[in-house]
């Protein structure tokens, strides 16, 4: 009897202080980087690292803008071609497809969304750079590489799809078969049930979905990197060569060490990102914290 | 008017089932591409040997360091996840069964913690590693890749654990069960598919990233024998290969891709196979 | 029994649907057997049996809701007003609107109280915003919910009692003018007040309108119909009036059902 009560306190114990390791963990991350990167941000104020583009770390020059807005055009850009496409695409699966396409459907999107982003990177040097180059560019009548924001927008746009895709079949499962079956009684279409009554029910999880898809495209690191030409300078042509945040760290680790204050920068990056991402998710994970609780 | 919502109904029923049939094509295409390109450059020697001297201009070898060093360090990685995540979902299911609000609670805090991109843990993997005084090592890359899977492990064998019904676990404690007996010798038994499930699920998600181990695990053309050695992925051994100007190596990289997604299709596949045929012998 | 001897007399008897080799299919289960019906104009038809017994399912048949679930294969005619639902070319969403549905929960769409009731409306493709007020307003009096909701007309549908939900479902349903309303166990999330708030406005709506309601409750279905059809495993067993039929009943099942049922 002893033996087994002293067994359950220890193993008690034991899970609570994993729990506490785990849920710690981001607070553990945070601070690690912040320290890391202090050096830096006594060195400059936070507006002028975020804002100016001088990015010359040899003569202790840091501005960060050129990475960040990097980051937000490929993110932008997947975000705009995989949004409308997974947003169709659910309504026509939880819908109107049949139930053989369905079944085949799920694990080949589970699949996909396994799929280590090395191998979408690899995918995207040998279908999206060349079809860029090739076919895209002189389309808008320019030329190109092929190694372009574009192309790391692409690639972040097909990698984003099985995941965003997923949680919105998820959502528009929850939505009770009762529920459209009155919208049709009152004699809408298929389609204007979807558009009035499934949709509108599903709002919060698709709204979720798409933040948490950017939040994943703007961490995403080895697929873009492959792909994006990581050039250091602030474009609008999205036929240029782009450098986004994941990239920058990614890249420079050989040197950081080298040059006074660059592993600080490097740090203060991966800070920046874990902040920024943890906002995302913070917010659209609670709206579906919310709806689920209901 | 009628005619109006019937040809807007035809319309985006077509718009809708291009856009999934579009989709299918496209991702289909990655793995078809991918194992194209691939199966030229792959020979048994890929597999079995690893890199002789010269193989990056094109030389003899394989990647068999990276394929051992990638499956060392999610193996242990994995391990790791077990030792923490394991105990963690259980009390998440069983001591916390009364507190929804905290059940809940601590779930979205850790899927917030799913969200962390790669890098992150890579660089503050790296963080760590100069703290603790650590080379770019086995150790280090695999305690990086723990702290990225752990969370993932949790979740998903919570998510089974959270379906087994709570009628089950009571029936055990009102026979006299403690906690632990029931977390142990109830639950993990009927959430076992799950927890194999999420052991896979870890693996696959270790032997995968790149971003986390490229600061942590170094790389090396040896097999590593020891935790303190550096270790090559295959992840990074495709990053790498690929970078080369020499069309031989570069072949190789497909190469190693194929290699890197047929291990990965395997242990997606056996473990939705296994998760299947576990659950088929549980209560439902 | 319930009977109003003066309603028999005063409405004639006469068909609003019927339903020819009605056969539901799913999979290899054979959900409804051959089933042939007539619904007599302005009575409460009860389909009445236990759960389980394809009511529900011969009930969606009747709009063709079965089109939303891909594993049911139907086949037969069901005719309404000359119109047979299951294979006509016509426009279905506007013969569905012959039809209100009510089901077993209430399930008020996701907007405001106000946009429930004008939804069906809308769809019809009235614009005119003073039409839809007066519409919206009548019917909600109808249900008698007018005076509940009327200063907040705006706020979700959700926001109110469940009791009053169905209500308001069941003026959506009459906003669309049909012909028939077709009730699916409508009382069983209820409470009984709100359950006999609902059965005293089927009695009043039979004036003008078809009521087909699914009830298991054998006392609901003395109380209300006009005309029991006993369901049993996917067929017909039974049906007539509520006297000849509880009074007398003819099979084994339905003197089974009586007593066990009760």
């Amino acid at each position: 009897m002893f033996r087994r009560i002293f067994f359950d306190r220890t193993t008690k114990t034991w899970m609570i202080t994993t729990m506490v390791i785990i849920l710690l963990m981001p607070v553990i991350i945070g601070v690690g980087l912040y320290l890391k990167s202090l050096p830096l941000l006594e060195h400059q104020s936070l507006r002028t690292l975020l804002f100016t583009s001088d990015w010359q770390p040899s003569q202790g020059k840091f501005g960060f803008w050129p990475f960040v807005a990097g980051s937000i055009y490929v993110t932008l850009i997947a975000f705009v071609l995989s949004a409308p496409v997974c947003l169709l695409a659910g309504i026509y699966l939880t819908q109107f497809a049949s139930s053989r396409l369905v079944k085949v459907m799920y694990p080949v999107i589970d699949i996909l969304a396994g799929l280590p982003s090395v191998i979408y990177g690899v995918w995207g040097i040998l279908v999206v750079v060349p079809f860029i180059s090739k076919f895209l560019a002189p389309i808008f009548g320019t030329t190109s590489s092929g190694y372009t924001i574009m192309a790391g927008g692409i690639v972040l746009a097909v990698m984003c799809v099985p995941y965003m895709l997923n949680m919105i079949t998820e959502v528009f499962k929850t939505v009770p078969m009762g529920l459209r079956e009155a919208s049709l009684s009152l004699g809408a279409t298929f389609w204007e049930s979807v558009k009035h009554v499934v949709i509108r029910k599903s709002y919060p999880g698709i709204i979720s979905a798409f933040g948490l898809g950017i939040a994943k495209a703007f961490g995403e690191t080895m697929a873009v990197m492959m792909v994006v030409g990581n050039r250091v300078q602030v474009h609008f042509n999205p036929f240029e060569a782009g450098y986004p945040l994941p990239a920058l760290i990614a890249n420079n680790y050989g040197e950081m060490l080298s040059i006074p204050l660059y592993d600080s920068a490097l740090m203060f990056a991966a800070l920046l990102l874990l902040v920024i991402i943890l906002l995302i998710n913070l917010i659209f994970r609670y709206f579906i914290f919310k709806t689920r609780e209901r | 008017m009628n005619r109006w919502k019937i040809i807007e109904e035809k319309i985006f029923i077509a718009l809708s089932a291009i856009a999934t049939y579009s989709l299918i094509a496209v991702l289909g295409l990655i793995i078809v591409i991918v194992f194209v390109k691939g199966f030229n450059a792959l020979s048994l020697d890929m597999v079995i040997k690893t890199p002789k001297g010269g193989y990056y201009y094109g030389g003899e070898g394989g990647v068999l360091n990276a394929i051992v060093g990638s499956i060392y360090i999610a193996f242990g990685a994995t391990l790791i996840a077990i030792v923490l995540g394991m105990p963690a979902a259980l009390f998440l299911n069983v001591h916390l069964v009364r507190h929804k609000k905290t059940q809940e609670t601590i779930r979205y805090l850790l899927d917030v913690l799913w969200g962390i991109p790669s890098i992150v843990y890579g660089a503050f993997g790296f963080t760590l590693m100069l703290f603790f005084g650590l080379n770019a090592s086995l150790l280090a890359g695999i305690i990086t890749v723990a702290l990225l899977v752990t969370p993932i492990m949790v979740r998903t064998f919570d998510e089974v654990l959270s379906t087994i019904p709570r009628g089950l676990h009571e029936a055990s404690l009102a026979l006299g069960s403690t906690k632990a007996e029931t977390s142990y010798k109830v639950m993990l038994k009927q959430g076992f598919s799950g927890f194999i499930t999420a052991a896979l699920l870890a693996f696959g998600r270790g032997i995968g990233d790149a971003a986390s181990v490229l600061f942590t695990a170094g790389y090396t053309d040896l097999i590593p024998v020891n935790l303190d050695e550096p270790a090559a992925t295959l992840p990074l051994a495709i990053f790498f290969q690929l970078g080369s100007p020499i069309p031989e190596v570069r072949e190789r990289a497909y190469a190693a891709s194929t290699i890197l997604t047929i291990i990965i299709l395997i242990i997606s596949l056996s473990a939705r196979f296994l998760s299947n045929r576990y659950s088929k012998t549980n209560i439902k | 029994m319930t009977n109003n001897p003066t309603d028999t007399q005063v409405i004639q008897d006469c068909t609003i649907l019927s339903i020819r080799n009605l056969n539901v299919h799913a999979g290899n289960h054979h959900i409804l057997k051959d089933i042939n019906l007539e619904i007599p104009k302005n009575r409460i038809t009860v389909l009445l049996g236990p759960s389980g017994c394809g009511k529900t399912t011969l009930l969606k048949c009747m709009n063709k809701l079965t089109d939303l679930y891909r594993e049911l294969k139907v086949t037969g005619n069901i005719f309404i007003e000359d119109d047979d639902i299951l294979n006509t070319s016509k426009n279905i969403p506007s013969i569905r609107q012959k039809m209100g549905l009510l089901s077993q929960r209430p399930y008020p769409l996701p907007v405001s109280i106000y946009k429930n009731v004008a939804y069906g409306i809308k769809l019809k493709g009235i614009r005119d915003r003073k039409l839809i007020d007066y519409n919206v307003e009548k019917h909600l009096k109808e249900v008698g919910l007018w005076n509940e909701v009327k200063d907040r007309l705006h706020s979700p549908a959700t926001s109110l009692s469940i009791g009053q939900q169905q209500r308001l479902c069941l003026a959506r349903g009459l906003a669309v003018k049909p012909r028939i309303i077709l009730a699916d166990e409508p009382t069983s999330a209820l409470d009984p007040i709100s359950s006999k708030i609902i059965e005293n406005l089927f009695r009043n709506l039979k004036e003008n309108y078809t009521i087909i309601l699914v009830t298991h409750v054998l006392r609901q279905a003395i109380r209300l119909a006009d005309h029991v059809i006993f369901m049993y495993n996917g067929e017909i067993i039974e049906q007539g009036t509520p006297d000849e039929l509880f009074n007398n009943p003819k099979s084994e099942k339905l003197k089974e059902y009586m007593v066990e049922g009760n």
